[in-house]
């Protein structure tokens, strides 16, 4: 079953088109990257998809619900991890995740359970009671990858989700969102092409608001007739395939 | 429940600031002290009765109210500047959730900032009297035109600028215009027509009049208070909604 379908999604802002007519599928439990460089559109689709902002025509169905005519549905199995660190800085690591819960309707009772759970997935047991502006970068988007997770979306979108981390920061949220593939649809957007390449199902290379090209690491190689996936990525985003 | 779920995170968010305990409780206590310190330093002949404690209390109070703006403000322009909102945007949360999760731990902080104030004031002379309630009870609709101004400046407003304008601007128009520190009319002129124009000297009022017993003159002054906060509350909702969907 497919858990995303765009149909001509489009976004403009005035005159300039942004997302132009995209058309892309994303099969359930899939891990899908979204590439590009800035100004590629990545960004404006996720928040097209989780329901942010109103594509100027187009449509798209996450899960057969239409995010156009059925948005309170798409909230409902989607979650978002923002590309900024989105945490509530006061509140404890617990604390965050109890809350997000709630908001998402969970009860008092529930959210509880579901911290405590997430909190073990996270390893984040040690640090439950610290407030989340005394993390590390690392922690806090730990922190705010648990929080897309607990409301238990059917879809989530990882927008940029190890930016401005260390090496070893970023490769310990690759085991955490690894453990996750197969699991539920994770929509991944990223700037670092070997974490599209080491962590994702399929991957889509967008460029000036069009969907260049989609497929395995390994069909967008043989695609652009090259061994190295950054030369495989400039190619296709440069038009030159 | 998810708007009390909301609520609960924004009282956690503005009491774990340390900046509310020094602002919103420990300054107006000390100018309280100042103040009536000053007081007892001024000759009985001189007929200064402005800073007597029950001048002065309301006044005080009032311009603590001042401060429940600037963390009402600063809590919502924060959560806008930052992908906190977004993050939110993204679940079943109603802009009406948003606004009233956003006001509801304020007003007891409110009260509770007004109840230390007049609490504060039996240490300096105030005399228990149940008016001491009215006078509580009256600054009500004063908070909630502070935390009105407050939700309207933390959407217009980021997160730097709003502390010029609620710290600063606002703190300062609602010291200078409310009667407190100076007697307006002592100033009379244009000065003394603007303030009048103002909610703050009549907010200032209204508890002085509850103080003395003064029933009959505290809702004259009230209304002021109370359409005030109906248009900034109307105002607010409106531009909340309108730039929520902006930022989208």
């Amino acid at each position: 079953m497919l858990a995303i379908k765009t149909k001509n999604l489009t976004k403009k802002y005035g005159d300039k088109t942004v997302v132009n007519n995209l058309n892309l599928s994303v099969n359930e439990g899939e891990m899908y990257a979204l590439l590009g460089v800035n100004g590629a559109g990545k960004s404006t689709t996720i928040k097209m998809l989780s329901c942010l902002i109103r594509p100027t025509s187009g449509d798209a169905e996450i899960l057969s619900n239409s995010i156009t005519t059925e948005s309170t549905k798409v909230k409902q199995i989607i979650s978002v991890s923002p590309q900024e660190t989105s945490v509530a800085p006061n509140l404890t690591v617990k604390e965050n995740l109890e809350f997000i819960a709630g908001v998402f309707g969970f009860s008092k009772a529930q959210a509880k359970e579901k911290t405590q759970q997430i909190l073990a997935d996270f390893d984040m047991q040690e640090i439950a009671n610290s407030r989340a502006k005394t993390l590390s970068g690392g922690w806090q988007r730990r922190l705010s990858i648990a929080m897309a997770l607990i409301s238990e979306p059917k879809v989530i979108f990882l927008d940029e989700p190890t930016l401005g981390l260390d090496v070893l920061a970023r490769r310990e949220l690759w085991k955490q969102i690894e453990k996750l593939k197969g699991k539920i649809t994770i929509i991944l957007t990223t700037h670092y092409l070997e974490e599209a390449e080491a962590l994702s199902d399929r991957i889509g290379i967008m460029a000036h608001g069009v969907l260049k090209a989609q497929g395995t690491a390994t069909k967008l190689k043989e695609l652009a007739k090259t061994d190295d996936f950054e030369e495989a990525f400039v190619r296709i985003a440069g038009g030159e395939v | 429940m998810r708007t009390l779920v909301f609520a609960k995170r924004n009282a956690k968010e503005i009491m774990r600031d340390i900046f509310t305990l020094i602002f919103g409780i420990l300054f107006p206590l000390v100018l309280l002290v100042l103040l009536s310190a000053i007081n007892a330093g001024i000759p009985e002949q001189a007929g200064m009765k402005l800073f007597d404690i029950e001048n002065l209390v309301p006044g005080i109070s009032v311009f603590g109210l001042s401060f429940i703006a600037l963390f009402t403000a600063t809590i919502v322009s924060k959560d806008r500047c930052t992908s906190f909102i977004l993050r939110l945007f993204t679940s079943p949360l109603k802009a009406s959730q948003y606004i009233i999760g956003y006001t509801l731990p304020l007003i007891p902080l409110s009260i509770v900032q007004t109840i230390v104030c007049y609490a504060a004031s039996f240490a300096f002379g105030l005399k228990w009297t149940p008016d001491v309630l009215l006078a509580i009870v009256v600054n009500i609709p004063v908070a909630v035109f502070f935390i009105a101004t407050g939700l309207l400046c933390g959407t217009i407003f980021n997160d730097k600028a709003v502390g010029g304008v609620c710290g600063a601007l606002l703190t300062n128009l609602s010291a200078w215009l409310s009667g407190t520190w100076f007697d307006l009319e002592l100033v009379g002129g244009a000065f003394e027509k603007i303030a009048d124009m103002l909610p703050f000297v009549h907010a200032v009022d209204a508890g002085r009049y509850a103080l003395s017993g003064e029933y009959s003159k505290i809702m004259p002054e009230l209304y002021w208070v109370i359409g005030y906060a109906l248009v900034i509350t109307v105002i607010a909702v409106i531009v909340f909604n309108n730039k929520m969907k902006q930022d989208k």
